[in-house]
């Protein structure tokens, strides 16, 4: 079908490197550029776009929007600084919500 | 909300008949919900197991990477990052998990992999990070692909769970009830028209 894009959303040191593999990168130095490019990049057919987890919880709007969705995936990645558990909050918020409660967490 | 009905045979018999289409739309609706959840289970693992994956690996290309950039000057760096290397494109495809789509992503492979940036002006640590992003392409995909996924699925299960619920604790008691008392008042109406007969029959003989 289609041929879809990739883009990374974060701060300019986190995301600097994405260029060199050929996945667009936009630089952003606050939530509110992050969840209006995120938003922007979401209506314009990307397939994924990567988020950086310290803005990951800015784009909340866009990303509860585009949930219904099949497309774009939004996920949330680690930057420079390591990872803050956002994205496996995420899976364990989802576990939480079709099952009830964490089976996943002891496993 | 409590039905609105009338006590006739009518409505008695098109309530029976919605009561049996709720009962066999709960028994499927509960169905569906099972295999939901079986499934999920599956996904939501293999989502987990990829994302420490890729969050080990990506942290590490991102560790080499600050590393090159401590060797390098700042200008150095944007010079060779800046010129935008071979977009990579994405076969974007549909796939159903029980009729809910979901993405199905693959990398388009392209023959072999350049780096973007001459080697005259750029460390080996860089090299490092970029053949290191470059590794685990295919494996951020397949996280995106499953994450997706499950957040899609995780939607879906907890609106078939309302439905069933709905059905179970609400439409299929109501409708139980509404029948019980069509039926109680059907018979009332019966009684009524029984001792009423007796009654014409009683005074016509006293008649004769």
């Amino acid at each position: 079908m289609a041929n879809g894009k990739c883009a990374v959303i974060g701060d300019r040191d986190s995301v600097l490197l994405f260029k060199a593999v050929g996945i667009e990168v936009y630089d952003v130095t606050d939530g509110e550029q992050a969840n209006r490019t995120l938003h922007r990049l979401a209506r314009t057919g990307y397939a994924v776009v990567y988020v950086t987890e310290t803005y990951y919880p800015a784009c909340d709007e866009t990303i509860r929007e585009f949930q219904g969705e099949p497309y774009p995936a939004i996920i949330p990645i680690p930057d420079a600084s390591g990872t803050q558990g956002i994205g496996m909050r995420a899976i364990r918020e989802n576990v939480e919500k079709a099952v009830g409660l964490d089976i996943l967490s002891n496993s | 909300m409590a039905l609105q009905y009338k006590p006739t045979r009518m409505e008695l018999s098109n309530l029976k008949k919605r009561r049996t289409v709720a009962i066999r739309g709960h028994k499927m609706m509960k169905d569906k919900r099972d295999e939901l959840v079986r499934r999920f289970i599956g996904l939501a693992r293999k989502n987990k197991a990829l994302r420490l994956e890729m969050e080990k690996k990506l942290g590490e290309a991102m560790q080499g990477f600050v590393l090159a950039r401590a060797m390098m000057s700042g200008t150095e760096i944007e010079e060779a990052l800046m010129y935008p290397a071979r977009a990579i494109s994405v076969d974007m495809r549909k796939q159903n998990i029980l009729s809910i789509p979901v993405p199905k992503l693959t990398l388009d492979t392209q023959d072999g992999f350049v780096y973007p940036y001459g080697f005259a002006t750029t460390g080996a640590d860089l090299d490092g990070a970029v053949q290191a992003l470059a590794e685990i392409l295919p494996l951020m995909l397949e996280l995106a692909e499953v994450e997706k996924a499950t957040s899609r699925l995780a939607d879906e299960i907890e609106k078939t769970r309302r439905r069933v619920n709905a059905l179970e604790y609400v439409m299929i008691p109501q409708f139980d009830a509404a029948i019980h008392d069509i039926q109680m008042k059907l018979e009332e109406n019966e009684r009524g028209n029984t001792s009423r007969l007796m009654k014409t029959k009683e005074m016509l003989a006293k008649e004769a």
